[in-house]
Order: C-alpha cells, then sequence, then structure tokens
C-alpha cells in the first residue's frame, strides 16, 4: 500500500494536527513539501489538491481530503483499527460538542497568539501586544472552561483519549513554546491534561519531527 | 417520545442550523426561548446547560448538549432514516466529502460572509451600531474568491458533497438566508451554479417554513 502522503510544512501546526493522529494511529506517511514562502500553495498542482490553497492535504490512494479536522476524522475513521481508537464505535455526543469548542473557542485564540508571538519572530517581525492581549485575556475564559470540564473528566470525551484531546496537541504544543504557556499551567487541571497527552509515546515521534525553533529571548 | 428541546431564539443562526436539521429529519422539537435583553444566557440555569453563556443548548432526555454542529450531528444519526441520510457515515467516502465541506463552510465561508451579515443586519437592527463599510467591502472581497471555488465545485455537482444532499449544505442555510436580506445579495448572480444551488436549497419545505420565521421584519 502506498504511503500516505501530507503536503504541507512541518513548521504549520495544521499539518502538525494531522501527523498527531496519523502517528496515533501508527501509520506510515511521508511529508511532501510546500512551502508557503514561495506560494507553492497557490499553485495549480496544489490548488488541485486543496482549492482553497491552504496546508495540509492529505492524499491517501485516489482521495484527497483537505482541513486538517475532515483529514483527521476521515484518518480516525478509516483506520480505526490500527493504532489508538480515536473515534468510539457508539458515536460520542460529548466528544462532537468538544470537537466544535476546540474549532470555534480554543483555536480562535490559540492560532492568533502562536502567529504573534512564534511565527512573527520567525519572520522577522515582532508580536503585536494588542493582538496578543486580546487574544490571551479570552484563552484564559475560554480555559476557565475547560478548567472546569477536566476537574470532572478525565479527557474531553469522559474517561478516554479520543480524536477530541488529540485535536487540541498541536497549539497545545506550540503555545507551551510562548510565554503564554502561563495560561496552561496556571490552571491544575488543564496543565495535568496537557502533560498527560503530551507524554504519549505517538506524541513525542511527532515532537521529534518538527524542527522547533529555539525559545524567543524573554 | 418526547420533543427534544433547542434553547434559543428561533431566529439566531445558530439556533437556525440545529432546526434545519431537525426539520430535514422529520423529528419533534420544541423550541424554548433565552432572553439576552434579561441575560438569561448568562444565568446559572442556562450556563449549566451551555459553558459559554451561548446559544443553542439542546436537552434530548438526560442528554443536554451545545455548539450547535455538535447537536446538529447528534440529531441527524438518531433520527436518520432511509429518506434522511444527511451524514453518509456507512460509506467512507461521501462521509469524507461531507466533513470536508462542513469545515469548509465553518473556515473559509462563514469567516468571509457572516461579517457582512453582522455590519449590514444585526448590528444596526440589533446593537445600534453602523455598518462599517470598510469590513463589509473586505469580506466581500474574501467572499469573492470562496464563491469561485463553490462555483467549480458545484459545476460538477449538485451539492457539495456530491450528488446527493447532506449536512455540508443545511451548514450553510442561516446566514445565508440572512445574507440575501442585505443589499450585497445580487453578488450571488456572478456564480449561476452557486446561486442555483442556493434556490434549490431555499426550495425545500424545510428552509422555506423556517425562512418565514426569521424572515427580517421591515
Amino acid at each position: 500500500m502506498a504511503p500516505l502522503k501530507l503536503y504541507g510544512m512541518v513548521l504549520s501546526p495544521n499539518v502538525v494536527r494531522v501527523a498527531t493522529v496519523l502517528n496515533e494511529k501508527g501509520l506510515d506517511f511521508e511529508i511532501v513539501d510546500v512551502d508557503l514562502r514561495t506560494g507553492a500553495h497557490k499553485q495549480p498542482d496544489f490548488l488541485a489538491l486543496n482549492p482553497f490553497g491552504q496546508i495540509p492535504a492529505l492524499e491517501d490512494g485516489d482521495e484527497v481530503v483537505y482541513e486538517s479536522r475532515a483529514i483527521n476524522r476521515y484518518i480516525a475513521t478509516k483506520y480505526k483499527s490500527s493504532g489508538a481508537d480515536l473515534v468510539p464505535t457508539t458515536p460520542s455526543a460529548k466528544m462532537e460538542v468538544w470537537l466544535e469548542v476546540e474549532s470555534h473557542h480554543f483555536h480562535p485564540n490559540a492560532s492568533p497568539l502562536v502567529f504573534q508571538l512564534l511565527v512573527k519572530p520567525i519572520l522577522g517581525s515582532t508580536p503585536d501586544p494588542e493582538v496578543v492581549d486580546k487574544h490571551a485575556t479570552q484563552l484564559a475564559k475560554v480555559l476557565d472552561v475547560y478548567e472546569a470540564h477536566l476537574a470532572k473528566n478525565k479527557y474531553l470525551a469522559g474517561d478516554e483519549f479520543t480524536l477530541a484531546d488529540a485535536n487540541h496537541m498541536a497549539y497545545l504544543l506550540f503555545l507551551s513554546k510562548t510565554p503564554k504557556a502561563s495560561l496552561i499551567n496556571e490552571r491544575p487541571h488543564v496543565k495535568a491534561w496537557w502533560e498527560d497527552i503530551a507524554a504519549r509515546p505517538a506524541f513525542k515521534k511527532t515532537i521529534a519531527a518538527i524542527p522547533l525553533p529555539p525559545p524567543p529571548s524573554a | 417520545m418526547a420533543p427534544v428541546k433547542v434553547f434559543g431564539p428561533a431566529m439566531s443562526t445558530n439556533v437556525a442550523r440545529v432546526l434545519v436539521c431537525l426539520e430535514e429529519v422529520g423529528a419533534e422539537y420544541e423550541v424554548v426561548n433565552i432572553d439576552f435583553q434579561a441575560k438569561e444566557h448568562k444565568s446559572p440555569e442556562h450556563l449549566a446547560r451551555n459553558p459559554f453563556g451561548q446559544i443553542p443548548a439542546f436537552q434530548d432526555g438526560d442528554v443536554v448538549l451545545f455548539e450547535s454542529r455538535a447537536i446538529s450531528k447528534y440529531v441527524l444519526r438518531k433520527f436518520k432514516s432511509p429518506k434522511a441520510d444527511l451524514l453518509r457515515e456507512g460509506n467512507l467516502k461521501e462521509a469524507a466529502m461531507v466533513d470536508v465541506w462542513t469545515e469548509v463552510e465553518a473556515h473559509q465561508y462563514n469567516p468571509a460572509l457572516s461579517p457582512v451579515v453582522y455590519e449590514c443586519l444585526i448590528n444596526p437592527a440589533m446593537r445600534g451600531i453602523p455598518t462599517d463599510q470598510v469590513v463589509v467591502e473586505e469580506s466581500l472581497e474574501k467572499l469573492r474568491k470562496v464563491l469561485e471555488v463553490y462555483e467549480a465545485r458545484l459545476a460538477k455537482h449538485a451539492y457539495l458533497a456530491g450528488d446527493f444532499l447532506s449536512f455540508a449544505d443545511l451548514n450553510h442555510f442561516p446566514y445565508t438566508f440572512y445574507f440575501m436580506a442585505t443589499p450585497h445579495a445580487s453578488l450571488f448572480d456572478s456564480y449561476p451554479h452557486v446561486k442555483a444551488w442556493w434556490e434549490r436549497l431555499m426550495a425545500r419545505p424545510s428552509m422555506k417554513k423556517l425562512g418565514a420565521t426569521m424572515a427580517p421584519k421591515p
């Protein structure tokens, strides 16, 4: 069977979101570089994979899937019996809720923070303090809800690690490399949950493949 | 079976997202209003249903859910029938396309289109804030690019996930309905396959029925 092809940049959090799940499933895949800096994502051969011109896209034989969360659900469903089982056989409404919470509450705040605090310095520019403050304040309120939830639930969907937890890991990783890691560390149940899922062997493999930059100077 | 309960005003976009799914599967439901003026959405009773203090929330016996797309999936699974299989979870390829275009609505289409709805309808009518034309123009520019991709897709298939109606199409109903009540509705005229798809959707009894309750009052 041809290995899965994940198109994108190894440093991109949304690519890491998919790599996280591929590794949890123990699947062989190759990352095919699509260098945003050269505009490769807007070239016809990439647009044929993702007409919205964004990374990642996944090629699985004849099948092409894009949007990282759709890719992850596809992998978790198709390869259910391989590696960790991320989607319960009886659909879990609770898992669906927390998949959406990641998409609509966590991500809209975590993503701009990672962009301002990690990506901009790599590109040679400086964080915008107003944008950082706005999203840090909002993410704090969001993580207060997580704190209350994780005080009563080991994982987001309940007793078991699922796709809902896995979808958070890329941005939690990048956030933990910024001064706003305090948002996680100040909340004991969020912190314990993050430390537990980050210790998973498959995630250590995922991290090892990312050429993380050295921490920005304080 | 007792009717399921949806909490929030029926006119609200994300409440309507759930209602259109309930209508399509023919489930009995009750809409329980949440009074925003009285800050009912921040009451302890409502926060117990939705810890983010937002609408909709949902109850089916012991099951209490929030996040409109998670609620909708629960409904579409529970009330699935040969006539109404809107998630296609029995077919991996079809389900993957439903997921892709559901994510596209959330992360490409809605971020481009909803600011126009907020600026032209919601802000002036409900918040006494005048339309910010700069935001409108920037959003319309983004929306044109998104609609180009939709036009190419809908030139090949009657619906977004393929030649079958799915959750992906239904997700577009509430915000697009309100967009059509703004001065920019004619934007869709430049994308004939998109326009034809929208008209096909609006001809459905579910959307005609809900549209009548949602129609902005003069």
